[in-house]
């Protein structure tokens, strides 16, 4: 019999200010049991105590937004009677201490997130870091990082059925100790069949349905929440195994059970596990649930009420329905080969009730473990900087030396192709993908709707390091940029926040900063936030990630065809950067600069990083959005491609890796340095390539914008051309996508 | 004399607990191909009425086991037996492919791929012989685009298997590069003689590790898929 000291207190994550709290608000000391729930419910990865007070200043309201942040996922109406339900999700601690189950158990999770509302997923994309594979002291580590954390995506993944379209997959010694899985999912369903995870009807049947509970990931909530340290190794039985097998079928019997009308509310069982469903369902509908433990199905001997209330084994749900149809509920889930019990019922006191054989084990109110857990005001300073603001000048460079910049940026890990990562997804299942991974957006068609919907999912830590609220709008500006690519209008997004110890408050005035930023451009691009996640704690001993928020955006086209590809497909077409070859760059030398310490050319040329994220101008940066969804919507471009990490040279080149390799010559004069032209990273820019008879009609769009479209050159069979300032640079296609493909595998091999 | 036109054709297609490919192949029999299509539950035994049976892909019974082994012992499976004894036409793509394997209703085995890893990209298929119901209506080394996803596609057989199927042109598609060679650098898997899809002895029976339901609608980049089933059709409406 364990009694509750100040070692068990510190060893459940709680201050004693928070254990004392708890004392008060129950009136007396509470049982084992009772502190293992509070405790995980208190948790930084459950009641977002750190953040909560900050997120509330994001914006949340929009047209087509049915339903915002508080569910399990936010939804969208997306029109013709149907709705898309989606939204991000991290799993970053268990992918550092296992990173194929930490990765697969990832997918899982935002997989029920999903289909707790009652939609099916049909999208899943994933935002991975990882840290520096040619460290020769971690080189290796991060390798087998890379290797389980794919593996467990596409295992989970492609297993389940859901295709795996897009996402990105950066490098950074930041993330050394502290790899980032920020896992995104969406589903489709018709808009007036969406399921709340609600506890009503006093007296109706809680039923759990699914895989049977073990002891795995027991305190997984409370893990997420803290620090590494040299003891991590030994947090492995704290990590979730997945079985996506079960989770399909776990898909097709609710969606079957929904369908049958015999389901009144229903929560998948996630973070927390029992814990967290029961009283956030009782929570939500102003009710209380009472359960008793001998009811649960076990795939252990003699578990205790604590364990059983904690544990995270996956692919549960649970759900609640009305009284005298848990008959046809069962029939369902026996069908598809799955538990279904009723393990208790529902009350209108309010209160988490747990028995264990009848004896009573816990009884704690809902409200202490949701809306009553605490919330700080943790002090926020200035933020932490990880680089100087000023770097070394740079030489002028030879047209000789720019070449062999652009190929050595291709072959970088961060901008390198991704295709030994995405062939291992299945991305075509549902026939639904009409682009592929490795393009701006990521876009399926909604046969039921007869729309498309396109994704882009972008976050900065390099950008938010230096600046972390311009990094956070840079973030937005990009996949606002990546939709309009497609023609695709942005309707909403979700946002997962990744950043270090809050308790320091440089670390919590990036978290502020970034916040605000989010604010800022989400309000300004019309995209408010239908839900997301916040990732504390990311440090190993002691040393914190760059700040990194994730951002995933929905947009919405209207119609199934195939987008516009990215790559140029006939020679002799007009090449037009739509909004001019460096906007918002000024003369004065200091801040060009540090402005280009933030660049990929920079950190992989140069070796360093330094200065400032590039300007953005979130006006001109909008206007440059309709411009080109109005100017792809009539049909008038070949192929659209958005600048963005590498700047101009690397876009042009990528522009070139379609399989008709069609490169490009392009002249250009600038006030600036050639290696600025080419490389800086300036928003706000995107390349076309257009028939000649179709140019005037792109510009009279441009104008009626005030958007520069300036021809900058013309296509051209097998070659890369860039004259710049009377030098011109030149690269064979064939050569440079060879370097661009073969990068990641040799990288990975070590 | 013109024949009538045949009412649509049914195809069933098979759903065991675990298929994933079972929507993808109903929507292209019925939108792209116009044909009346629906699911047959894995553990019914009726297939009566059925023209021609579908096993679709996916990771049926989760790959436990190994890839296709417990689908074998499905009631379903004794009726797709029987169905195919009495020269019904049966299509197996990719798990499907790896479930008849399993019963025995093609020979062979499906193994890991060489790479290790599960690959999903769109590759070329060389068309072998036009003497089957499921290639009829194509031309003998015209060349399609079709896409695979697996992780266990390898296909092998023993030499004498192996001479057999060549010797009775039973090998119907072979993984080739875009000009119609046969080539390592074509062969996504490992598997032997660039071997990607077999039909059996009565040459009722297909299975192709490719899936051509993937390539049957212009919005996925290629409408290829569609000579195998359009074959199926001109067979059975020809009867």
């Amino acid at each position: 019999m364990i009694t509750i000291n100040a070692e068990v207190i510190e060893q459940h994550g709680l201050t004693t200010g928070e254990y004392e709290r708890i004392v008060e608000k129950i009136g007396r000391e509470p049982t084992l049991t009772e502190l293992g729930i509070i405790s995980v419910m208190w948790s930084e990865h459950c009641s977002y105590k750190s953040s909560r007070k900050h997120l509330k200043k994001l914006p949340t309201d929009g047209d087509r937004i049915l339903v915002g942040p508080g569910e399990n996922a936010g939804i969208i109406d997306i029109g013709n009677g149907y709705a898309a339900a989606f939204k991000i999700e991290s799993h970053n601690h268990p992918s550092f201490i296992e990173p194929f189950q930490g990765a697969a158990t990832g997918v899982g999770g935002i997989l029920r997130d999903i289909f707790t509302m009652g939609a099916r997923p049909l999208a899943v994309m994933d935002s991975l870091r990882f840290g520096t594979l040619d460290d020769p002291e971690v080189g290796n580590r991060n390798r087998h990082i890379v290797d389980g954390v794919v593996g467990g995506i596409a295992h989970y993944g492609n297993c389940f059925g859901v295709p795996t379209i897009g996402g990105e997959c950066i490098f950074e010694s930041s993330y050394n100790g502290n790899p980032l899985v920020n896992a995104f999912a969406l589903g489709i369903f018709p808009k007036d069949k969406i399921f709340f995870g609600k506890a009503s009807g006093i007296g109706n049947p809680v039923i759990y349905v699914g895989a049977k509970t073990g002891r795995d990931g027991i305190h997984g909530a409370s893990m997420a929440s803290a620090e590494f340290d040299e003891e991590s190794e030994g947090k492995r039985p704290n990590v979730q195994v997945g079985d996506p097998f079960l989770e399909k079928l776990l898909l097709e019997a609710c969606i079957e059970a929904m369908d049958k009308g015999v389901i009144l509310g229903i929560q998948d069982m996630g973070a927390a596990g029992l814990t967290c469903s029961t009283c956030e369902m009782g929570g939500r509908g102003g009710t209380g649930i009472e359960i008793d433990l001998k009811y649960v199905p076990q795939r252990e001997q003699g578990m205790t009420p604590y364990e059983i209330m904690l544990s995270e084994s996956q692919e549960r749900m649970l759900l609640v329905a009305e009284r005298g149809v848990e008959d046809q509920v069962f029939a369902v889930f026996k069908k598809w080969g799955l538990d279904a019990v009723e393990i208790g019922t529902v009350t209108d006191d309010g209160m988490l009730r747990v028995r264990n054989h009848g004896e009573l084990v816990a009884e704690v109110p809902n409200s202490l473990l949701t809306d009553d857990a605490p919330l700080y005001d943790r002090p926020a300073t200035t933020p932490f900087r990880p680089a100087p603001l000023d770097g070394p000048t740079l030489p002028a460079t030879s047209a000789a030396d720019n070449a062999a910049a652009l190929k050595q940026l291709l072959a970088s890990p961060d901008l390198c192709s991704k295709r030994k990562i995405y062939e291992q997804y299945d991305y075509m299942v549902r026939t639904n993908t009409t682009v592929p991974p490795g393009s701006d957006a990521a876009v399926i068609r909604v046969k039921e709707a007869n729309v498309s919907l396109a994704m882009a999912l972008d976050g900065n830590g390099r950008y938010s390091a230096l600046d972390p609220r311009e990094g956070a709008k840079l973030a937005v500006a990009e996949c606002c940029r990546n939709l309009a690519t497609v023609g695709a209008e942005p309707i909403a997004a979700t946002n997962c926040l990744n950043f270090g110890n809050p308790e320091k408050p440089e670390i919590m005035a990036q978290f502020v900063e970034a916040v605000e930023g989010l604010d800022e451009a989400c309000r300004h691009f019309g995209t408010p936030i239908t839900g997301g996640n916040v990732s504390l704690y990311n440090e190993t001993l002691s040393a914190a990630i760059y700040p990194t928020p994730v951002i995933g955006i929905v947009g919405l086209i209207d119609h199934m065809d195939v987008p516009i590809p990215m790559h140029f497909q006939q020679p002799g077409r007009k090449i037009i950067l739509v909004g001019g070859l460096l906007p918002g760059v000024t003369g004065d030398p200091t801040h060009l600069q540090r402005c280009f310490g933030s660049s990929q050319y920079a950190k992989v040329v140069v070796g360093q990083t330094w200065g400032l994220p590039p300007t953005l101008d979130m006006d001109y940066e909008k206007r440059v959005h309709e411009t080109v969804r109005s100017i792809v919507r009539q049909g008038l471009p070949e192929s659209v491609h958005d600048l963005s990490d590498g700047g101009l040279a690397v876009a042009l080149a990528k522009c070139g890796f379609g399989p008709k390799r069609i490169g490009a010559r392009i002249e250009l004069s600038s006030e600036f340095q050639a290696h600025v032209a080419l490389f800086h990273e300036a928003p706000s820019r995107v390349l076309l390539s257009v028939a000649d008879e179709n140019v005037e009609a792109v510009n009279a769009i441009a104008a009626a914008l005030a958007i520069p479209t300036p021809v900058i050159g013309e296509t051209q069979v097998g070659k890369l051309e860039v004259q710049i300032n009377g030098d011109t640079i030149r690269a064979s296609i064939d050569d440079l996508y060879e370097a661009w493909d073969s990068a990641l595998e040799r990288m990975l091999q070590g | 004399m013109a024949l009538a036109r045949s009412p649509s054709l049914r195809f069933g297609v098979v759903l065991f607990p675990g298929s994933n490919c079972d929507h993808d192949a109903l929507y292209a029999l019925r939108e792209n191909l116009g044909q009346s299509a629906e699911f047959v539950w894995h553990e019914s035994e009726d297939l009566s009425g059925f023209d021609a049976v579908l096993l679709p892909g996916g990771f049926s019974y989760g790959d436990y086991l190994r890839v296709g082994a417990i689908a074998r012992f499905s009631p379903v499976l004794g009726a797709v037996k029987r169905f195919a004894d009495r020269g019904g036409l049966v299509v197996g793509i990719c798990n499907g492919f790896q479930i008849l394997v399993e019963t025995g209703l093609l020979p062979g085995a499906l193994v890991r791929n060489r790479g290790l890893h599960f690959v999903c990209r769109t590759v070329h298929l060389r068309v072998e012989s036009t003497e089957s119901p499921f290639t009829q209506d194509g031309t003998a080394g015209q060349v399609l685009a079709v896409p695979i996803a697996h992780g266990e596609g390898c296909y092998h057989a023993d030499e004498e298997t192996l001479s057999v199927l060549e010797r009775d042109n039973r090998v119907l598609f072979r993984y080739v590069d875009p000009q119609g060679q046969v080539t390592p650098e074509a062969n996504p898997n490992g598997s032997i003689s660039n071997i990607a899809g077999i039909c059996n002895e009565g040459r009722n029976v297909l299975g192709m590790m490719p899936h051509p339901e993937r390539a049957a609608d212009p919005a996925m980049g290629s409408t290829d898929g569609r000579l195998v089933f359009q074959s199926m059709i001109s067979t059975l409406v020809r009867g």
